[in-house]
């Protein structure tokens, strides 16, 4: 094996590209829970980062802060979904993000 | 002790301030002739009054004659104060007695004249309300008090002009002479605020210590600024259209408003701030020339008028032009002597053709006059006085201040000025002399139509019995007509009836004016123990450098000239009118003249050249204006602000798809803008 | 080693999250979820993040991923989405915008921005373990904002009851209306 060592640029990279997946497939993609579950990729993205620093750093906030981030996600996921159900609840099965216009000008 | 007495000189406008009031206030209640008694007595005790102001300006020494007495602070502005404050000189003494002398006599006359009349105790409101501001004007010490009574006379003639004003020439006058003026007060504000721009103050007093640290550019625009009040005000060629058309007021108060006070407050300013006109050499000549011109034009159109107060103001105009013409040289005093006496004179003259209106029942026109001095003899007898003083007849007063005039002019080395005041003093005395003739000598006219010649030659005199008196417009009153008659109507018979002398509240003040127009000339008289005017006078004039005789014989041949020429007026005038006219509808002097008599007839069509420009191309382009430019432009500009705005929302609007996954994108690229940004300043 | 493993679990989560997002079915999609999630957890190993590691599998993948496929299993939007994109500029704005997102961050990264300094907070990897000096560094240091997010987290109960019931306020029925109004002339 090659003796290469794995500095904190390669997580950082990993990271980075977890993030643009999460971010356009939030993007492109019209189905709410799935739009929901990008939005948790991108956050996993910034938990990683945030390791890799800590590790890299030798320091452990960033451990105790992507803990903090842990929770926020867990409220919105929550909360989020509480409001996804609230909304297409009664619709038709397969409604998508499109269909809630309402706020249209 | 004079001093105190001094302060006291803001009572001089008080009393007929009072009198304003009270008239307006009961008026009604204390009716017809009270009202007019009230208003001359109080007119009378401010004369009385006055001439204490006078004995205690004597009594002190010669340069401490001034006395000013503020009553508070009107307004304070950073470096600017201007006092509610009187000033009590020799100039402003001599202004209050003539306004208190001369219009306690005109109050007086008008309680004959406008008895019966409906507003009756207003109109003598208005006529000491018109006092007060005249008084004000002439006693203020600052040019903004003063200002303020130029407004008030502006007003009260306003008023007056209008007082009849269900006819509608009067009410259009009235309006003509505001507006008039107020484009010549243009000019006094805008010098009020150059004035305050360059000596910080509008005291006179500061004037006098500041003016000569003037630099010559602001002392000739100020002048000239001022001129410009006075031109409107002092009817000067170019603004002067509205006093012939303000003869359609009451004759008192065309004799006081437009003969003796109101029309003299420019030579008033002039002469109050001489300091200024004098640190500027060029805006005297300015003075001048417009003085002169304005004789001489002025003079020409009262040739030929046939109204008999339409002579009068053009006579006017014409001398007010002599008293400019008389500053303009330097002849300060002599221009305030002139004041004095055509003030009398002229009074006089609007007096005499109030009784004959009134005595003819508001007959105008004198073609349709004559040999009125059988029905009306005292006031033939003032009238033929005045004239006789305005033509220039010595030792009547006309002669002393008209002859000073022109003859400073010539000391002056002004001899154009001198020769142009020299053509209008035989104008005058040829306008003047028609006049007279034509109204109080000559043949009866205003019978009738008989032909004179089949009268003579059958031997009946002129006042054959009128046939059956045709049904026309003089027995119903109509009240919106105007007996005014304009050049080139043709005559039209009077009511019928004999024409009668006035009461005698109206006689007097004609015979005490016509005495004062004989004496008058004693104030200054040319030799130099005698000039008590022009002594008196000296302390304001402090700065001038008179134009004096250079020998005593120049002056006397100058003198000699100046008599031959009016009495080469007189004479033409004799030849042509001794015997009245013939024909009304045919005026000798305005045939001879052919079109040069139609020319000065229509005033040279002034009037009707500014009724074309306003009413053509003014009109038109405020026409376009308001359709065009506030319709299309400027509502067009407001409106299309908020239509832009609306469409631009509407664009706007459109971002607003309320679809969540838009609204992600746009949140996705703001953040990699951002980003992008950090980066490049983060030194990428 | 160290290469090897990162390597793996990065392949792995990365290929989940390729799934996530290009799976038209969305319990596919969740699945591919929980395999993201495990695949960092185990990278949170490799990086001496034990108990991060822990709670990553257990709240996230044990309970936030369950509670999306309830969701899904609930509203029936389990159905597959179509792939045709209603929004023409969407997906080729998308695709610009994360290419430059990537680069950008790839920029950033790029210098290195580790200074090597001392650690100011405790260090990573003390005697005593992971769990100690976690717990040492939310007990003291970040007391104030473990607080704050447990009061957050009751919001986010009561928010989440609250939200999700059928409610009987006039609006909300007159919206409910609109709502049934809405997929009746959507199906018919």
């Amino acid at each position: 094996m090659i003796a290469v060592q794995v500095t904190s640029g390669y997580y950082l990279t990993f990271a980075a590209i977890l993030f643009t997946i999460g971010a356009v497939g939030l993007l492109v993609r019209r189905n709410v829970l799935v739009m929901f579950m990008c939005v948790e990729l991108m956050l996993n993205a910034v938990n990683v980062t945030f390791v890799a620093f800590s590790k890299a750093l030798d320091d452990i906030s960033g451990q105790a802060i992507v803990f903090f981030v842990l929770v926020v996600a867990a409220a919105e996921v929550a909360v989020g979904l509480a409001i996804i159900v609230a909304i297409f609840r009664r619709r038709r099965s397969g409604a998508t993000a499109d269909d809630i216009d309402l706020l249209q000008g | 002790m004079a001093r105190d007495l001094l302060d006291l000189v803001w009572l001089v406008p008080l009393l007929p301030l009072t009198g304003a009031v009270v008239l307006l206030l009961a008026g009604r209640r204390i009716g017809d002739p009270k009202a007019g008694w009230l208003a001359t007595t109080l007119m009378a005790l401010a004369f009385v009054w006055s001439v204490v102001m006078l004995i205690a300006l004597l009594s002190l020494p010669g340069d401490e004659r001034s006395q000013v007495s503020n009553i508070f602070t009107w307004l304070q502005a950073g470096t600017l104060k201007v006092n509610i404050g009187f000033l009590a000189d020799p100039l402003s003494v001599t202004w209050i007695l003539l306004v208190t002398g001369v219009g306690s006599l005109i109050h007086l006359y008008a309680i004959g004249y406008m008895r019966g009349d409906e507003r009756y105790s207003r109109f003598f409101a208005y006529f000491n309300l018109f006092a007060t501001a005249m008084l004000v004007l002439v006693l203020a010490s600052s040019f903004l008090l003063t200002f303020l009574g130029w407004e008030g006379v502006g007003l009260c003639s306003y008023l007056l002009v209008g007082f009849w004003y269900e006819r509608k020439r009067a009410s259009s006058a009235s309006l003509k002479a505001f507006v008039t003026n107020r484009v010549g007060d243009l000019g006094f504000m805008i010098a009020m605020l150059f004035i305050v721009f360059s000596m910080q103050s509008l005291d006179y007093s500061v004037m006098g210590q500041k003016a000569g640290g003037l630099t010559q550019t602001t002392a000739t625009a100020i002048a000239l600024l001022l001129f410009v009040g006075c031109i409107g005000k002092s009817a000067q060629i170019g603004l002067h259209i509205w006093l012939p058309d303000a003869m359609e007021g009451p004759t008192p108060v065309s004799a006081l408003i437009h003969a003796a006070t109101m029309v003299t407050a420019g030579v008033f300013l002039v002469c109050r701030a001489n300091p200024i006109f004098e640190r500027s050499g060029t805006a005297l000549d300015v003075v001048a020339i417009v003085g002169a011109l304005t004789a001489l034009i002025a003079g020409t159109v009262a040739l030929v008028q046939p109204d008999i107060k339409r002579v009068l103001a053009y006579s006017t105009i014409s001398q007010l032009g002599y008293m400019f013409l008389a500053v303009g040289v330097r002849a300060y005093s002599i221009a305030v002597f002139f004041v004095l006496v055509h003030a009398f004179y002229k009074a006089t003259l609007f007096l005499g053709a109030g009784t004959v209106i009134h005595g003819t029942h508001d007959n105008q026109d004198i073609r349709t006059m004559g040999g009125l001095r059988r029905f009306m003899p005292a006031t033939a007898l003032g009238f033929t006085i005045a004239t006789l003083a305005i033509a220039g007849v010595p030792p009547l007063a006309g002669f002393w201040a008209k002859d000073d005039a022109i003859s400073s002019a010539f000391f002056g080395h002004d001899y154009v000025i001198y020769a142009v005041g020299l053509a209008a003093a035989l104008l005058t005395a040829l306008y003047m002399t028609r006049e007279v003739l034509l109204v109080f000598y000559g043949n009866e006219r205003f019978h009738a139509p008989v032909d004179v010649a089949v009268a003579e030659a059958a031997g009946t005199d002129d006042a054959a019995p009128d046939p059956e008196p045709a049904p026309d417009a003089h027995h119903e009153p109509d009240l919106t007509a105007s007996p005014t008659v304009d050049y080139g109507t043709p005559p039209v018979l009077p009511a019928p009836g004999d024409p009668h002398e006035g009461s005698g509240v109206m006689v007097l003040p004609v015979l005490a004016l016509a005495f004062l127009a004989i004496v008058g000339g004693l104030l200054d008289l040319p030799f130099t123990k005698l000039e008590f005017l022009n002594h008196f006078l000296e302390p304001v004039f402090e700065v001038v450098a008179p134009p004096e005789p250079t020998s005593f014989w120049s002056a006397f041949g100058l003198d000699v000239i100046a008599v031959a020429v009016a009495m080469i007026g007189i004479f033409i005038s004799w030849r042509i009118y001794h015997g009245g006219l013939e024909d009304p509808a045919v005026d000798p002097l305005d045939h001879r003249l052919g079109p040069f008599g139609r020319l000065f007839g229509h005033a040279y069509y002034y009037d009707e050249g500014i009724a074309a420009a306003v009413g053509g191309p003014i009109r038109r382009s405020a026409q376009w204006l308001a359709d065009v430019f506030d319709q299309k432009i400027i509502d067009g500009a407001v409106n299309g602000i908020a239509k832009g705005f609306g469409a631009a929302g509407t664009q706007v609007r459109k971002l607003q798809t309320g679809l969540v996954r838009q609204y992600a994108l746009g949140i996705a690229v703001g953040t990699v803008a951002l980003l992008v940004w950090a980066a490049i300043r983060a030194g990428m | 080693m160290e290469l090897f493993l990162f390597l793996l679990f990065a392949g792995i989560a990365l290929i989940g999250a390729l799934g996530v997002v290009l799976s038209p079915n969305p319990v596919h999609s969740a699945l591919s979820l929980v395999t993201v999630l495990i695949a960092i957890a185990a990278l949170f190993v490799v990086q001496d993040a034990q108990l991060l590691a822990a709670v990553q599998v257990i709240v996230y993948a044990g309970a936030i991923v369950v509670l999306f496929l309830f969701v899904i299993m609930l509203l029936g939007v389990d159905r597959s989405e179509s792939t045709a994109e209603t929004l023409r500029i969407q997906r080729p704005a998308a695709l610009v915008l994360g290419f430059g997102l990537l680069v950008t961050l790839l920029l950033l990264i790029s210098p290195g921005w580790a200074t090597g300094e001392q650690s100011l907070r405790g260090v990573a990897n003390p005697a005593g373990g992971n769990v100690k000096a976690v717990a040492e560094s939310l007990f003291t240091t970040f007391l104030w904002p473990f607080e704050l997010t447990a009061v957050l987290l009751v919001i986010a109960v009561i928010g989440g009851v609250v939200l999700a019931r059928r409610s009987h306020l006039a609006a909300d029925e007159e919206l409910q209306q609109l709502e049934e109004q809405d997929s009746e002339t959507e199906t018919s």
